[in-house]
């Protein structure tokens, strides 16, 4: 064999100047072989899922934790985490596809309006009621998609508008009907429990009751448990969890929040409807806005036009902390979860440790820079270096 | 033979500027149809309304014969006119399968329950991309961690797949290393092998004139003729390119100054 068929043959071996040629196929010498924990690493949800496990742990170290951790303690922490989950989890896939919407904190307020009046002054039944104000946030989610995709302006801006605009309608509707910023006695003399049990009741109660007569959890004098079951919040929150978190993986709709927010021009070339996706997510969050105001309306008996103030930006928050990507384009529903977890436990963690509750505050602006960070960190692991655009 | 797609006397305003002037281009199947100028000279418009992102503003498109508008690039696609843009058109934080079926997701079972059939995707990704000679380790990888010359690869099986007959490639090479732009290369070859129409935009002459049969020549919005391979050297496609006699200005200038530089240099070594 010549020299020169000789490295024709084996043309992968480094020539005279050291260079060793390419061919498509071979796995690269340079490419480090990741490890199961590396590709664990990698999920947009790691960064949430260990900080739970951090502030977990932190209040089990905390004075109060035997509280914070006792059935009555989980289920009101669960509570908070479910009311933040159901909103997060649509701002979720709104920021996912892209876009923001910062009304929902006012939709809350405004749905709550909505049911009170039409059942308290038109005479409307519940389910009518919480039927209008459905259909009041399918109009509301719409007039926002609509305008942000035909003005091209950041829906920062015009959700920004509604948010005022909504708040402002529900005072001053409500005051001009009633006289005043509240609605009581809404389910007083509305004879459907099953419709308000919905949103109210609770989940395995004969389950419950069981165990509170066998001993097993705390009873009060007459016998019946603390927690006489799992409330309807969760049961809510885990639903739409797992609904959106199938619909985001594994359907065809999913893949196009992603391809939305990735880059709509792209999306739109290979025919995504980007427009009718976005459209679709501003009814959702306005949708799942109406659904925590009716749970909490059914609950309380009564709305109040200040209701939802500043949830926005908790939902928000709870996305970006499960790895949501503020630019759009990446991100689970699970770590929006454990990001509303965090949140409720926090929440809860510093009533019960006795330190005084205005440094939850402090304590949510550091963790969103910290989750940020992290976010930013794991995208350019997920991206290999320089992490894509 | 009845062209794989054809423009006849296709203008293209924008308010008062004439972007393309009465352009007529025939590209036949199983053709590689190099479309050469400068910069201005209206190939990125001219791209443009070959993919369904502008119309004309006078003239028709045909596809294989029959007259067509295109209000998307969509429509183009489902004609089978596929445009593997410059910027990529591949959406880097999701992965190759994702990409790959983008718009176009297989799915199973029925509404409510219709899902994306992931293992048949991420099978036929993965086939398709070997079918051109690309070996894909993990399909479900982000396309962001994939190379320049990759992603124009997956872009490119991509539009094979999905039936394309008339393949338009704006500047597939520009930005890639000399290996990179060899492998796309060859990818053109592949599918010029396979009956497609290919037009391909290209400032490189080194990467246009081996894989070309066509060369059309367009100069301020103006088609200047259309010569096949054996009727124009490698010399004149160099020369029209870059501006027909500015490089032999450019050259001469260049001479100047280096004899210029030269002349000094002696003049301070004899002090």
């Amino acid at each position: 064999m010549t020299a020169v068929e000789e490295q024709v043959a084996d043309n992968t071996a480094p020539d005279r100047f050291g260079i060793r040629s390419k061919r498509s196929g071979e796995a690269d010498e340079r490419l480090a072989k990741t490890g199961r924990m590396t590709q664990l690493l990698r999920r947009p949800e790691a960064g949430a899922a260990g900080g739970l496990v951090a502030t977990i742990i932190i209040f089990a170290l905390l004075p109060g934790a035997a509280n914070l951790y006792s059935l009555q303690g989980s289920m009101t922490f669960l509570t908070l985490s479910a009311e933040l989950g159901i909103i997060a989890t649509a701002a979720a896939l709104l920021m996912i596809a892209g876009e923001f919407d910062l009304s929902v904190g006012s939709m809350i307020g405004f749905a709550g309006v909505v049911i009170g009046l039409t059942v308290r002054h038109l005479g409307l039944p519940l389910w009518g009621g919480i039927g209008c104000a459905f259909a009041v946030a399918i109009l509301v989610g719409y007039l926002n998609g609509l305008i942000v995709v035909k003005t091209r302006l950041p829906s920062f801006i015009v959700t920004l508008a509604s948010l005022f605009i909504l708040r402002g309608l529900s005072i001053g509707i409500t005051r001009a009907v009633t006289g005043r910023t509240q609605i009581p006695y809404i389910l007083d003399g509305v004879p459907d429990p099953a419709t308000a049990g919905l949103f109210n009741g609770h989940l395995f109660t004969g389950f419950f009751q069981w165990m509170g007569t066998q001993g097993w959890i705390a009873t009060r004098s007459d016998g019946v448990p603390f927690v006489t079951g799992i409330p309807m919040s969760i049961v809510w929150w885990l639903a739409l969890t797992v609904l959106a978190g199938y619909v985001l993986t594994q359907t065809k709709y999913g893949n196009w929040i992603f391809a939305t927010g990735g880059d709509a021009t792209v999306a739109r070339n290979v025919g995504v409807p980007v427009d009718r996706v976005k459209i679709s997510l501003f009814i959702y969050t306005a949708c799942a806005a109406t659904l925590l105001a009716t749970i909490q309306v059914m609950e309380a008996g009564s709305a109040d036009t200040t209701r939802g103030l500043l949830k926005e930006f908790e939902a928000i928050i709870a996305a970006v902390i499960g790895g949501v990507l503020l630019t759009g384009g990446y991100g689970t529903v699970w770590g929006v979860m454990f990001g509303a977890l965090i949140f409720g436990l926090v929440q809860m963690g510093i009533f019960y440790t006795g330190i005084d509750t205005d440094w939850f505050k402090v304590f949510l602006g550091l963790v969103i820079l910290a989750a940020v960070l992290i976010n930013n960190w794991i995208r350019v692991k997920a991206l290999g270096r320089g992490g894509g655009r | 033979m009845t062209p794989a797609m054809e423009l006849r006397g296709v203008s293209v305003n924008f308010g008062s500027v004439k972007a393309l002037q009465d352009i007529d281009i025939k590209v036949y199947p199983g053709e590689v149809h190099c479309l050469l100028g400068d910069n201005g000279a209206g190939k990125s418009t001219l791209i443009k309304v070959l993919s369904g992102v502008h119309a004309p503003s006078k003239g028709e498109i045909l596809v294989n014969g029959k007259a067509v508008r295109f209000r998307s690039p969509r429509d183009a696609q489902d004609l089978g006119v596929a445009t593997v843009f410059q910027d990529l058109g591949m959406i880097s934080l999701m992965s190759i399968t994702r990409n790959f079926f983008l718009g176009r997701e297989p799915t199973r079972s029925r509404w409510p329950l219709s899902r994306i059939d992931k293992e048949k995707a991420n099978a036929v990704a993965k086939q398709a991309m070997a079918d051109i000679g690309i070996d894909v380790r993990d399909p479900t990888q982000a396309v962001g961690t994939l190379s320049g010359g990759e992603r124009q690869s997956v872009a490119i099986a991509r539009a094979v797949h999905f039936g394309a007959r008339v393949l338009i490639l704006d500047e597939p090479t520009s930005a890639l290393g000399v290996h990179q732009a060899a492998m796309v290369l060859k990818f053109i070859i592949e599918a010029r092998m396979r009956g497609l129409a290919v037009i391909f935009i290209s400032h490189n002459i080194h990467h246009a004139y081996p894989v070309g049969d066509t060369f059309t020549l367009l100069n301020r919005g103006r088609n200047r003729g259309t010569y096949a391979k054996s009727e124009i050297s490698r010399d004149e496609v160099i020369s029209i390119m870059s501006g027909g006699e500015d490089l032999k200005a450019v050259e001469a200038e260049i001479q100047g100054l280096l004899a210029q530089i030269a002349a000094r240099q002696s003049g301070v070594a004899r002090q």
